[in-house]
Formats: C-alpha cells, sequence, structure tokens
C-alpha cells in the first residue's frame, strides 16, 4: 500500500453554498437600510411628471404629502373617475386640506411650524382644477413652502 | 461520564430565512423620490384697494388654455409659442434691458428692446392656467421658466465670483447639502443671497380663471 495514494477523480466537486447566506444577509442588509417605508397607501393613480430644475427635498424639515389624481383602477367602481385628493390614507374634498395642515403642524415642536413643506404628488394626467383649490386652501391656512414633487428627467418629453 | 459536546446547530436554512426577509424589504422598497420645483405661494390678502401699476412691456405674461397650448402676451403682441421655445424667450426677455436712465441694467446682455423688459427687477412674468389645463404641461412651463430665471442667476454667479468655479445652481446644491461644511456653507449663503437679489424671481401666478 503506497502512501501517496492517487486521489480518486470523481467528477467536479459540489459548489459550497455555505457562504450563500453571507452574500444573501449582505444585500439584506443594504435594502433595510435604502428602505423607506411607505408612508401612504395610495388609492389614487400617481405617475409624477418629469423636470430637470429641481431641488432636493430636505428629510430633516418637516414634509406633508397631498396626493392628487384619478382613483386606481380598483377603485373607480367605489370613487369614480374625476381626479381627487388623498389625505394620509383617505380621499378627501377640497375643505378638509386646511384640517390636514393643522393637524401636521399640531404633530410638530413649534420651533418647527414655520419649515413645514407641503410637497404636492400630483399624478401628470390631472387637471389643474383640483390642484388650484388645493393651493387656494394653502395660502388661506398660510402653508406657503411648497413643492411639485417630480422625477428628475427632460420636462419637454412629459 | 463521558462529556458529550454539543450538537452543531444546522445552519443550512439560514439562507431560506434572509432570503424571505431580502423579498420582504424587496417589495416594500420605495427608493425615496424627493425632490421637485420649490415654489412658494404668495399670502392670502383680503384684495388691496390700490392696484399695482406695472409697465406692460415689463410683463412676459403666459396664459395655458385647457388644450395645453401657451399664449405669450409680451410687448403688445400676443403669439402661440412650443414649449420647447418657451425658455429662450424668456431669457430674452429677462435679459432683454431696455430700461433709460434710473432704470438703466449694466449686467443685462440682451437687445435693449425698448419695447421689451427695464431690467431684472423690473421684469416680471405671469403665470395664468385654466382648470382643464393638464398639470404635466403646467409643471413643464414651470421647469421652463426656472430655468430661464436659472441661466441667468448662473451667468451673474459666475461673474460675480470666479473664483468659486461654479455657477449658482451648483452652489445651491452645495449649500443644501448636509455634508458641507458649516463655514463653507454660510459664505454660500451669502452668495446665494446677493445673487438672488440681483436677479429676483418675479413670477406671479394668476387665480386661475373659472368659465
Amino acid at each position: 500500500m503506497s502512501k501517496f495514494k492517487k486521489k480518486k477523480d470523481g467528477g467536479l466537486p459540489p459548489i459550497s453554498t455555505a457562504s450563500l447566506p453571507d452574500i444573501v444577509f449582505m444585500l439584506l442588509f443594504f435594502f433595510m437600510v435604502a428602505t423607506v417605508i411607505k408612508e401612504d397607501n395610495l388609492i389614487i393613480q400617481n405617475k409624477l411628471p418629469k423636470a430637470n430644475q429641481i431641488e432636493k427635498l430636505d428629510k430633516k424639515k418637516p414634509i406633508s404629502y397631498i396626493y392628487i389624481g384619478k382613483p386606481s383602477a380598483n377603485y373607480i367602481d367605489t370613487y369614480g373617475t374625476e381626479d381627487r385628493i388623498q389625505l394620509n390614507d383617505k380621499l378627501q374634498s377640497v375643505e378638509q386640506v386646511q384640517a390636514f395642515i393643522a393637524a401636521e403642524r399640531a404633530a410638530l415642536a413649534e420651533e418647527l411650524v414655520p419649515t413645514l413643506t407641503v410637497s404636492l404628488k400630483v399624478d401628470k394626467d390631472a387637471k389643474m382644477g383640483v390642484l388650484t383649490d388645493v393651493k387656494q386652501e394653502l395660502r388661506k391656512t398660510n402653508a406657503l413652502k411648497i413643492n411639485y414633487t417630480t422625477k428628475k428627467g427632460d420636462a419637454l418629453d412629459n | 461520564m463521558a462529556k458529550r459536546s454539543a450538537p452543531e446547530v444546522n445552519a443550512g436554512s439560514m439562507a431560506d430565512i434572509a432570503f424571505l426577509l431580502l423579498i420582504f424589504f424587496l417589495v416594500t422598497t420605495d427608493i425615496a423620490t424627493d425632490s421637485g420645483l420649490s415654489r412658494k405661494l404668495p399670502p392670502w390678502e383680503p384684495p388691496t384697494d390700490v392696484p399695482v401699476i406695472i409697465k406692460e412691456k415689463n410683463i412676459f405674461a403666459l396664459t395655458l388654455n385647457s388644450k395645453n397650448e401657451i399664449l405669450l402676451t409680451s410687448g403688445g403682441d400676443s403669439e402661440i409659442v412650443p414649449l420647447n421655445e418657451l425658455k429662450d424667450q424668456a431669457v430674452k426677455f429677462l435679459d432683454n434691458g431696455g430700461g433709460k436712465d434710473k432704470d438703466v441694467c449694466k449686467r443685462c446682455k440682451g437687445e435693449k428692446n425698448p419695447e421689451s423688459s427695464d431690467n431684472f427687477q423690473k421684469a416680471v412674468i405671469s403665470l395664468a392656467n385654466d382648470r382643464l389645463t393638464d398639470y404635466k404641461t403646467y409643471i413643464a412651463v414651470q421647469n421652463e421658466i426656472l430655468a430661464a430665471y436659472n441661466v441667468i442667476r448662473n451667468r451673474e454667479f459666475k461673474k460675480d465670483y470666479p473664483s468659486s468655479e461654479m455657477n449658482f445652481v451648483q452652489a445651491t446644491e452645495m449649500y443644501q447639502d448636509p455634508s458641507t461644511e458649516l463655514k463653507v456653507r454660510e459664505s454660500l449663503k451669502e452668495k446665494l443671497e446677493t445673487i438672488k437679489e440681483i436677479v429676483p424671481q418675479k413670477f406671479s401666478e394668476a387665480e386661475t380663471k373659472r368659465n
């Protein structure tokens, strides 16, 4: 019996999957860090238009979101096909915008109230009518800092 | 009694658990798109008794109709302009510098047409829209007007602060970036405010007409 026995050539060795959990965990951590859990569950269509003269919104300052658009396909039977306003999780009427802003302000520390920015997330196919009404309500309640939230891109090919 | 070693934990299913979590986060992720056109609304005031009088030549009036056409009224003429020419027209209007005597505009590089705007301070862009205008057209017009202001602000910023080696938009970005040092931000803020004073954004939005 020789000491240096020739290794048996048993074909390809199986690929080690021991490091698979590590790889998956790495991906998992990336997504956990990059994730922002959706603020609101949308019941309306909300495809944002594109623009290129945009500024980033400072996440440290308080932001309130107002969504405008047609009800999405599942809700057409309930809510119709006209443009609607969504505040938090519900469709609301224009008159409720002031109450919504007041509630958002009440939840803030006093010194942050003047820095509140209203982010208007309006569907690109919406008409201006509802948005104009919302803007009037915002002016009445003195929430003057607004941001038309858009995607980055060329505004000419919207 | 012989010491028995603890049995090894089977780590084979770890990958499955991790995958499950991964898929959960993949599905719920909504990479934030919080950027857009920042605007300031005019305060809500009772109608003033004294109407502000602006010379017609200083107004660049845009009207959007329900068919998403853009009507430009400036210097006595009205015409429908395509969206892609809007920015150049607006720059031409803002940069005209047709003012004389105390209204003279030293920084303007335009044609000095007496029928168009006097200087940066006097030039007003007004935008009116119909209730049936599409939002995407409205945003595109807003975008083009802001772009026109940025063209001029960039130029003036570069002229006044050549040592900073950036333009107005880049300086604004740097100012808003929280990782910029406080000292740098303060000096940037001062520069930005100066330029904003030289080229103010006089961009008014009339209330939507109801028909």
